[in-house]
């Protein structure tokens, strides 16, 4: 019997935690991650988990640090926020590279500045391409799920690969919602024990890890580690079906809203989707052919599926909660844009940047976005396709 | 048991990227005897056996394990994998390592 209870995101993510006791957690603290480290602390002061804490003087330490204890064939995890995935970026790509499939609870907070704590995607999006599979989670129930699950995919043998699970900040990680939680039992016997193939304390087999390389094989080992994230997408899609058996709950590398036979689309990532999903039922008793496309799995990126998804839609909105500062759009408009071409889609898109530093993104406001959809479909894009919503101006 | 292929001895520049282990990870030791390092080298250590006193000093302070030992005696540089860092030539009590110019 599923387990009815009432949850933070980041409680919920610290329960996952515990029902898979992982063997090691080197962690600093920073808002809204802070709780993570904390919770985890408590269930080993209990003696609820063997888990070995380390306690580290910075974030470049604690993903060194499990960068060593994964190497040395740990299940190991740590948790970020903001400025703290910054100051790992450096060991980020080791960790990639070196093929340790490390797991990292990410709550989204933007990057300073101005300083503020609130969600932004900008901190996971600028480690992007840091070889880190990524997977978002709309609320706390998506953010327990996809850290159950997160393992067996970084773990595969086709992947080897650290797996960011991200969380928006505070929407997600602090506010406390309804949740259904699998029992210990069941979520022990999915996740199983790690029996990594070589490690470094094997005492049969002596290893050397992250030798230097030069032009003379680097290149062979980076296309080696993109196969490993193409590889990823379709264990992301097992794991998830062997998960839908589990528990009921069905995932995939995106989700579709109502977007069958939707004209006008929404493409985005996180929280704001439970509002956007909101505005289209009220769109809908309307008549209006409102759809959403929820980004899962943003690395690897199923640009091709999310194309076709969106084949029959007259016009689309692709929605970044971050700047990149390119005078282009976010991250998602630029790659999803190019996926679109790639596909020869024929709608119309809006690049639109939202939600900056935790700015409430409302029904009104998708609303308002459904409209402007409906009417580009109808008279092109007259203006700059890249614009904000919920600025002043 | 390690396949063939990810051998060291079986690995050089001709291997393509699906024969290589994940993250180029190495499941044997001593494998950096196979590459000569020594071309790096802009100077070269040379030992003059007539003042060398076999005190063995300079054995531990190569960083680079390039000073082979056999039965209580060192013998000439190990040409393959000495980078030329002069250390040797600094520590010999007895001035019997200097420094030539070039490989």
């Amino acid at each position: 019997m599923a387990i009815k209870e009432r949850m933070s995101g980041n409680e919920a993510v610290a329960y996952a935690i515990k029902q898979i006791n992982p063997d090691v957690m080197p962690a600093f603290p920073i808002t809204p991650s802070t709780e993570l480290p904390q919770f985890v602390s408590n269930y080993i002061a209990n003696g609820e988990i063997d888990t070995e804490f380390i306690p580290v003087e910075s974030e470049h330490s604690s993903m060194s640090a499990a960068i060593g204890a994964s190497a040395a064939g740990a299940r190991t995890l740590t948790a970020t926020s903001s400025c703290g995935l910054a100051y790992m970026w450096e060991v980020l790509y080791v960790a990639a590279s070196d093929r340790l499939p490390i797991a990292l609870a990410l709550v989204n907070r933007g990057l300073t500045g101005p300083l503020n704590i609130n969600c932004e995607h900008s901190d996971s999006m600028g480690a992007r391409d840091s070889g880190w599979i990524q997977i978002y989670a709309e609320n706390n129930q998506e953010a327990y799920d996809n850290f159950v699950m997160a393992y067996r995919i970084a773990e595969h043998k086709d992947v080897m690969l650290p797996i960011m699970a991200c969380m928006d900040g505070f929407i997600t990680s602090h506010a406390v919602e309804n949740i259904t939680l699998l029992e210990d039992d069941l979520v022990k016997n999915f996740v199983g024990e790690y029996h990594p193939e070589h490690y470094l304390l094997n005492k049969d087999e002596v290893m050397a890890l992250g030798p230097y390389a030069v032009s003379n094989y680097c290149m062979e080992a980076k296309r080696a580690q993109a196969q490993a994230m193409m590889n990823a997408k379709q264990v992301i899609l097992d794991v998830a079906k062997e998960f839908e058996e589990m528990s009921g709950r069905k995932y995939g590398l995106f989700e579709e809203y109502r977007l069958e036979d939707a004209d006008y689309a929404v493409v985005a990532i996180g929280s704001a989707c439970g509002t956007a999903k909101d505005a289209i039922d009220r769109l809908r008793e309307k008549g209006v052919k409102a759809g959403l496309l929820k980004v899962r799995v943003f690395r690897p990126f199923p640009g091709k599926e999310m194309a076709e998804a969106l084949a029959n839609c007259k016009a689309i909105a692709i929605m970044d909660r971050c700047e990149s500062y390119s005078a282009n759009g976010g991250p998602l408009s630029a790659e999803l844009g190019a996926a679109l071409f790639k596909n020869k889609n024929q709608a119309e898109v809006l690049n639109i940047v939202y939600g900056l530093s935790g700015r409430d993104m409302t029904v009104e406001d998708f609303e308002k976005i459904y409209e402007d959809l409906a009417d580009v479909a109808v008279n092109g894009v007259k203006e700059d396709s890249y614009r904000y919503v919920g600025v002043r101006e | 048991m390690l396949e063939d292929k990810f051998k060291t001895e079986n690995i050089d520049e001709t291997v393509r990227w699906q024969d290589l282990t994940p993250g180029l990870q190495i499941y044997e030791s001593g494998s950096s005897r196979l590459f000569n390092t020594g071309e790096w080298r802009v100077n070269t250590p040379v030992v003059d056996f007539e003042k060398c006193k076999q005190c063995l000093l300079c054995v531990p302070y190569c960083p680079d394990s390039s000073i082979p030992v056999k039965d209580g005696k060192r013998l000439d540089f190990d040409y393959d994998h000495c980078k030329g860092c002069g250390i040797c030539v600094g520590v010999c009590p007895f001035h019997a390592i200097t420094m030539k110019e070039g490989k």
